[in-house]
């Protein structure tokens, strides 16, 4: 704990520094994989859509006497179908069959009774008609499309518009993630699924803004000086937040993991347990978004504005000009060919910054100036 | 020297105490309910989710079909006795859907309550009467006698019908009817008892039961709102559905499923608007006879005109129309007349049709669960929810020691104001805590949480910039406000679009995400804040020990000795200099 706190310490002051806005392309490619095999997944394999997606029913048998073979049997004697039938580590039957009417899932729940040794009234049913799922999913679809366009309109307005299409990359890229995570495994997508999905767009979103105020945090003025670049600037910022990053994600992570735990040991799949899977894989991509996709994409939309462009050239004539100065003046030259670059490309705030060469902050204004 | 933003922590605290203890005498005031409402996935019982779909194809579903669909169902529910029965409708339009849940009730029977397009059926009149109840010192044998010669007896039959069959085709003959439904509201009765009266039924139409018949009081709203079905085998005793008459009725002769279809048409050389009515050959058969019969007999509201000629629409125990048969009709088809507005012309027909329901109804999501069953989910989200909160405190406490130690606080705070706010919900709003309510709790841990970890990183990046405890608690706090305040704001936003947008349980979710965020924003500002200002009063924390989570070996690290320990004095210093 103590190495982590003072490794918090040291990327703070920059004297480690993860370079996760100049490797960029290495994140990308990795995201980029990821997100491959996530679209592959589900364009070959599909995802597996619970009842109340596609219809049908469910019946659920606590303590549940019977086998498997004779839950399945009872129940497609009746419906005349498929009937796909799972036990959980409780001694739960989870029997699943095709859309069948009321009166007859009454019957269904009758006989699984009969069969299994349990009450009638003990059995946990659900019958959901064929169209309702659809009705859900657009609902779910409007509510997505609803936040979306609220939510950049208040990044935009917040930050900039730039930061909202980075944010909203880095989400796009989370909720492709999960969803695949779940065509892969084939877990059932159920409306707790969605909820899921649904608050890993609010928990991305979180993550992406703490880390992007501090960036802008680091980056206000930063065009009336050239000892950075954005892209550094901006990195430096996604390293100050790391700790924070990766606390955040333990802390939330920790009750969501709880709920794996306890809602695979003691209810087999329910609510508790589709909505934890959802949340457990959104989170990590949310945290490893955050800092690899969307400050890295930042930096590459904002590079492209003439402002930034000029500042990048700026800063690295300047460099190179300290280099070829001190080659030739040996370390105590440093400082003073570094202060007459400064000069030479009329900023106010070098020299301030030179006695430490590992620490890359620009100068900040006077607290009372600061927003 | 410090800024000022905070520097009545004392205040803040009082603030929350004063929100603490006041949610809390709410939430355990005497003499009302104090314990969180459960949804039915935690308690057991059975929801039905229900697709209104507008009667004619491509309609849109006005708000008023849909109260009115709810009032009918509710009025059903609550024939089942069970008092936490809830009926409430999601979103609007035709993108609405119905919501009936029934703590500890089979599915069955629920099911088939809601789905039920209610009981109709026509029965002959034997006598009209007054809605008043006739008290039994002074009730004679024959209640029509006593009743009907009440001045106050605003006799259906009375507003004439106006044709000797205007009816266009030849087939389908004319009914006309007095429809007094629109007669005004009737006067409330002074002894309006509190419960409704049993069904007033019986065999035979005995002395016994014309006595009930007259002690039953029509103004009394609850005997004349319905929902209750009868037995169509029997005779009944009952109200006009806006309580304005009384009737003794024969057993049916034609039941609602005999009626094929209804309609409200405007007949081109008609006067007003009619309701067409189509029976089955049953229904046909059974109308012609009865209307036969019933012709020949004397008009109804006269003394002793028992029984008379007209015949009472009945839906779910309440007569909604009654109409006299101008002529025999032998073609299975009527029309009813009546000064109807092209509106209660509707009604009617969609009563005949549907049984009162302005909306088809269509079941699309039914969860019956066992108490034992709900248990157990609740037993396994408070588990889940307490080995989560265990986990995120234990980890606190570890990084951030002293300032953990507030985080801990912080969450326990949160928790207790989550607990009262969800018991002051349930009584004010009916909130219900669901199981996916309980989830969206159990994440909010770790967004709560987050609040501390981004304030104590910037405290901690502050002093790492050379400031001074007191001060850093301060300037850090002015940073991580604004970081703290768009982040919940972007989740608050997502949780009011998904309440707004969603149905079921999604809306459980997201309520409780909004309310968390929201007591999150409150235990951040109110309470972690002003503790951690005066945490770094004390000398304790000021002098950086090891447990404070705060000591410079943690943050400045060994690197950092001599001369950058100075540097950072310097810089400290003239930043404070310039603030």
């Amino acid at each position: 704990m103590s190495a982590l706190g003072n490794i918090g310490h040291r990327l703070y002051a920059g004297e480690v520094s993860i370079d996760f806005v100049g490797r960029r392309k290495t994140w990308y490619i990795v995201s980029g994989v990821i997100l491959l095999v996530a679209i592959l997944a589900l364009l070959l394999r599909g995802l597996n859509l619970g009842i109340e997606f596609k219809g049908g029913a469910e019946f659920g048998v606590p303590n549940a006497t019977c086998s498997i073979e004779q839950a399945r049997a009872v129940a497609e004697k009746q419906t005349g179908g498929q009937a796909i039938v799972t036990q959980t580590a409780s001694g739960t039957i989870n029997v699943q069959t095709e859309p069948v009417t009321p009166a007859q899932s009454s019957v269904i729940a009758g006989q699984l009774g009969a069969a299994c040794g349990v009450d009638k009234g003990e059995i946990k049913v659900q019958v959901v008609g064929p169209t309702w799922g659809s009705e859900i999913s657009k609902k779910a679809l409007q509510g997505l499309i609803a936040f979306l366009i609220l939510v950049s309109i208040f990044l935009s307005i917040y930050f900039e518009w730039r930061m909202a299409v980075a944010a909203l990359v880095a989400l796009a890229h989370d909720l492709v993630i999960t969803i695949g995570i779940y065509a892969l495994t084939g877990l059932e997508v159920t409306p707790a699924t969605v909820i899921g999905l649904l608050t890993i767009l609010g928990y991305s979103l979180y993550d992406t803004v703490v880390v992007f105020d501090k960036v802008r945090e680091n980056t206000k003025g930063i065009a009336g000086q050239s000892v950075m670049t954005y892209g550094e600037a901006a990195n430096l910022a996604v390293n100050q937040t790391l700790v924070r990053s990766i606390n955040t994600s333990i802390v939330a992570l920790l009750p969501v993991i709880s709920i794996i735990i306890v809602g695979a040991g003691l209810l087999g799949a329910g609510t508790l347990l589709d909505l934890a899977v959802a949340l457990a894989v959104g989170m990590f991509a949310g945290a490893y978004s955050s800092i690899f996709i969307a400050t890295p994409f930042l930096v590459q939309l904002k590079e492209r504005q003439p402002e930034m462009k000029s500042l990048h050239s700026r800063v690295m004539a300047r460099r190179k000009q300290a280099r070829v100065v001190a080659e030739g003046d040996d370390l105590v030259g440093d400082a003073s060919g570094a202060a007459a670059a400064g000069a030479s490309t009329a900023t106010k705030t070098v020299t301030t910054q030179l006695d430490s060469a590992t620490r890359q902050q620009p100068k900040k204004q006077p607290r009372s100036k600061r927003k | 020297m410090a800024p000022p933003p905070t520097s009545k922590p004392a205040r803040l605290l009082i603030a929350l105490a004063v929100l603490i203890i006041g949610l809390a005498t709410w939430a355990f005031w005497p003499g009302t309910e104090h314990t969180i409402k459960l949804g039915l996935d935690l308690q057991g019982g059975t929801q039905v989710i229900l697709q209104p779909k507008p009667v004619t194809e491509g309609a849109t579903i006005t708000e008023d079909q849909l109260n009115q669909t709810v009032a009918i169902l509710r009025q059903r529910v609550d024939g089942l006795g069970v008092s936490e029965a809830e009926v409430t409708t999601q979103g609007s339009g035709n993108g609405a859907v119905i919501v009936v849940s029934v703590p500890g009730v089979e599915q069955d029977r629920v099911v088939e309550l809601v789905k039920r397009t209610a009981l109709l059926d026509f029965r002959p009149v034997w006598g009209v009467y007054g809605p008043g109840p006739v008290t039994a010192a002074g009730a004679s044998p024959s209640p029509s006698a006593s009743a009907s010669g009440g001045a106050a007896s605003p006799s259906p039959s009375a507003s004439a019908a106006p044709s000797p069959s205007a009816s266009p085709s030849g087939s389908a003959s004319a009914v006309s009817t007095p429809a007094p439904a629109t007669t005004g509201s009737p006067s409330p009765s002074p002894s309006a008892s509190a419960e409704a009266a049993p069904l007033v039924q019986a065999k035979e139409n005995t002395p016994e039961f014309q006595q009930r018949l007259a002690e039953l009081d029509c103004t009394n709203p609850l005997n004349y709102t319905g929902g209750r079905p009868d037995d169509p085998a029997l005779w009944l005793g009952t109200c006009e559905r806006t309580g304005t008459a009384k009737y003794n009725l024969q057993p049916a002769f034609i039941k609602g499923t005999n009626v094929t279809n209804a309609s409200a048409q405007l007949p081109q050389n008609g006067v007003g608007w009619v309701v067409s009515l189509t029976f089955d050959g049953e229904g046909a058969k059974a109308l012609a006879t009865a209307s036969t019969n019933l012709t020949q007999l004397p008009e109804c509201g006269a003394a002793g005109a028992n029984p008379c000629n007209a015949f009472a629409i009945v839906l779910d125990g309440v007569v909604v129309s009654s109409p006299r048969f101008n002529e025999p009709i032998l073609g299975g088809q009527a029309q009813i007349e009546g000064n109807f507005t092209a509106e209660e012309a509707k009604d009617l027909a969609n009563v005949l049709k549907y049984g009162a329901l302005p909306v088809t109804l269509e079941p699309v999501d039914i969860t019956t669960v066992s108490p034992t069953v709900g248990n157990d989910q609740l037993r396994a989200g408070i588990l889940a929810g307490l080995i989560g909160l265990g986990l995120v405190m234990i980890y606190l406490l570890f990084y951030y020691r002293a300032l953990g130690f507030v985080a801990v606080l912080s969450l326990v705070i949160a928790a207790l104001i989550t607990y009262l706010s969800l018991i002051v919900l349930s009584k004010t709003i009916g909130l219900t805590l669901t199981l996916a309510g309980v989830a969206g709790a159990i994440v909010a841990i770790g967004i709560t949480a987050d609040s501390f970890i981004v304030y104590f990183e910037r405290i901690r990046d502050e002093i790492r910039e050379g400031r001074s405890l007191r001060v850093a608690v301060d300037s850090g706090w002015v940073r991580a406000r604004r970081t703290l305040l768009a982040a919940d704001f972007v989740s608050f936003l997502a949780a009011v679009v998904l309440y707004l947008l969603s149905v079921g349980s999604v809306r459980g979710f997201a309520f409780m995400l909004g309310l968390t965020t929201i007591i999150d924003v409150l235990v951040a500002f109110w309470f972690s804040h002003p503790i951690v200002v005066l945490l770094g009063r004390t000398q304790f924390m000021q002098r950086g020990s090891k447990l404070t989570g705060l000591d410079a070996d943690r943050l400045g690290g060994h690197s950092l000795a001599g001369e950058t320990q100075t540097k950072s004095k310097r810089r400290g210093a003239s930043q404070e200099v310039s603030s």
